[in-house]
């Protein structure tokens, strides 16, 4: 395992310059533009600041109007809702198609590549496009519910059209990527477990519940964290679909992007900051949930 | 029969998925090659239109297309050469040898990947703004140069990949640190370095949050943000939108097709094993 000679007496820690010498630009990055914003920000969550005037120490205030705001609970609500409509149908698909790719022998090299493609798409390029689809005078939605003779809707214009609008652009950018992940999960699965259930004669729906999915566990828990991680924090979907203000009712308005407006359009940088300290400990406390329930009974 | 009847509609299936996941690449070709008058048709148009041209001039004339594009090439391949070399390095380091501290430093790198990017922006843009590098490409470069994702996952590749007998042997012939790392790390790495230069070219491509915030002169901008821009002052005309929507997209839908394989196996192990 180690390099380093035994040796009789204590090695300088400076005799090791060349080892810290290589990890330095990491730590030294993190240092400047990760750990300093950070501290920075839970300094200015207790501050009013608007980025040219002297900062000014104002207790709790912010968490205090945070509480009040019903911007912010609306925002945090949107998030969670559009987390949900999104993750649930994108880990759901993944999972239907990686077991049934897992059985197809043939095409399933151009299968992959085609489900990832959207995954390496600009998320601005996929957002104009998805809105153009549920445009409300031309798009190709509405054009397919006039050819059934129904009704179209102003998709973009009410606050749950908005929600599909997104959630559908998500779903359609995830799915693929999570197959892909399930799919290795799947392979790495011994064969001879599901010999053993033939032989015991279990069925195919038996096996999946009894085999399949506790061994594929772990993976599960790896996309639901980062779906979790990355679902917390959506910001250009709804950024270029329906713009900073969340569109109507501003019903798009996920806590990110509301971050945003306060800090970069208002000027409300400690009332941003109290914001972005909230969207941490959001994604904390969804990171410590997503353990207990997919990781925490591994063991049993 | 049966197998033969499963076996059918298992590639329907798997061909339906194949058709949503690609047809949206397919309509924005067909809005590109029309005219807003046809897309705004009913029954709309499915065919493609002879419109490119005028679509595509439009766009240059609207917007610096070029001069974005080249911000974001130079930001795209600049910050992957500096990931690539620092993160091996630091990731070899970790793998295959032993200091004082490097449990300590290993884990303080792990909680790292925990912390949303966006929580430190405003800091950020203060700490750009007295290093003068509000609206520069610098400040896109510079913080990304180093990540924690790719030093973890080339650690775990250095570790089950290089025998330390291949280190020892090279330290005996005389390399030094640096001359192992340059003889037997990075040649060894090649796999693993093609999927992290390609996962880090794409995120920095693709990147809009941070480029829309420091990137304050509206004619200096990333192709995300100039895109952005660009359906936000001119969304009526939808054609010429998706033209641009398309120009954006075809160079990165090019070099990940070429690489498409190697990227699979690489992001797909970087799941299983982390």
């Amino acid at each position: 395992m180690t390099l380093t000679a035994p040796m009789r007496h204590r090695r300088s820690v400076w005799s090791y310059w060349r080892f810290y010498l290589a990890l330095s630009p990491f730590y030294v990055l993190f240092l400047v533009f990760g750990l300093y914003p950070m501290v920075s920000t839970i300094l200015l969550g207790f501050q009013k600041w608007d980025g040219f005037s002297a900062r000014q120490f104002v207790g709790l205030q912010n968490f205090a109007f945070l509480i009040e705001d019903s911007t912010f609970w609306l925002a945090l609500k949107n998030t969670i809702v559009l987390f949900f409509m999104s993750t649930v149908p994108t880990l759901a698909i993944a999972l239907v198609l990686a077991v049934m790719l897992n059985s197809a022998v043939r095409f399933s090299g151009v299968y992959r590549i085609a489900y990832f493609i959207p995954n390496i798409t600009s998320l601005v390029a996929a957002a104009i496009f998805f809105a153009a689809v549920f445009s409300t005078n031309f798009g190709l939605i509405n054009s397919g519910l006039r050819a059934l003779g129904l009704p179209s809707q102003d998709w973009l214009g009410q606050p749950w059209g908005i929600k599909i609008a997104i959630s559908t652009m998500i779903v359609w950018q995830w799915a693929g990527y999570n197959t892909i992940i399930y799919l290795a999960g799947l392979q790495s699965i011994p064969k001879e477990q599901y010999e053993a259930a033939k032989v015991d004669g279990a069925g195919a729906v038996r096996t999946f519940f009894q085999i399949t999915l506790p061994q594929l566990r772990p993976v599960v828990l790896f996309t639901v964290v980062t779906s979790t991680i990355g679902g917390l924090q959506t910001f250009t979907e709804p950024q270029v679909m329906v713009g900073n203000s969340g569109g109507v009712g501003q019903s798009g308005m996920t806590i990110v992007m509301y971050f945003y407006s306060q800090a970069f359009l208002n000027n409300d940088y400690g009332y941003a900051a109290a914001i972005a300290l909230s969207i941490f400990m959001l994604v904390l406390l969804f990171t410590a949930i997503n353990w207990k329930l997919v990781g925490g009974r591994g063991k049993q | 029969m049966r197998w033969h009847w499963k076996g059918v509609s298992l590639h329907v299936a798997l061909a339906i998925a194949g058709i949503a996941s690609l047809f949206p690449f397919y309509w924005t070709l067909v809005m590109a090659t029309n005219t807003t008058a046809d897309i705004y048709r009913f029954p709309p148009k499915f065919t493609l239109g002879s419109q490119l041209d005028d679509n595509v001039r439009a766009v240059l004339a609207n917007v610096a297309f070029f001069q974005s594009m080249g911000n974001t090439l130079v930001v795209a391949v600049s910050t992957t050469l500096l990931v690539l070399f620092f993160d091996s390095l630091a990731a070899f380091t970790f793998a295959k040898f032993r200091f004082p501290g490097r449990n300590a430093l290993f884990v303080i790198l792990l909680a790292t990947m925990l912390l949303p990017a966006q929580l430190g922006a405003i800091p950020q843009f203060q700490t750009m703004a007295a290093f003068g590098w509000v609206g520069s490409l610098k400040a896109l470069i510079i913080p990304a140069a180093a990540n924690a994702f790719g030093i973890f996952w080339l650690r775990q590749y250095f570790q089950s990949s290089i025998h330390d007998e291949l280190v020892e042997a090279a330290t005996l012939d005389g390399c030094g640190f640096f001359g192992v790392y340059r003889n037997v790390a990075l040649p060894s790495a090649r796999p693993a370095l093609a999927f992290l230069g390609i996962f880090t070219f794409v995120g920095s491509w693709n990147d809009y949050f941070w480029p829309l915030v420091v990137l304050t002169n509206p004619d200096h901008l990333t192709l995300q943000v100039a895109l952005s821009s660009l359906n936000r002052s001119h969304g009526v005309d939808y054609s010429m939108v998706m033209t641009g929507a398309l120009m954006a997209m075809v160079p990165l839908i090019v070099i990940f097709i070429v690489f498409a394989r190697q990227f699979i196996k690489g992001a797909t192990e970087g799941a299983i094993r982390g």
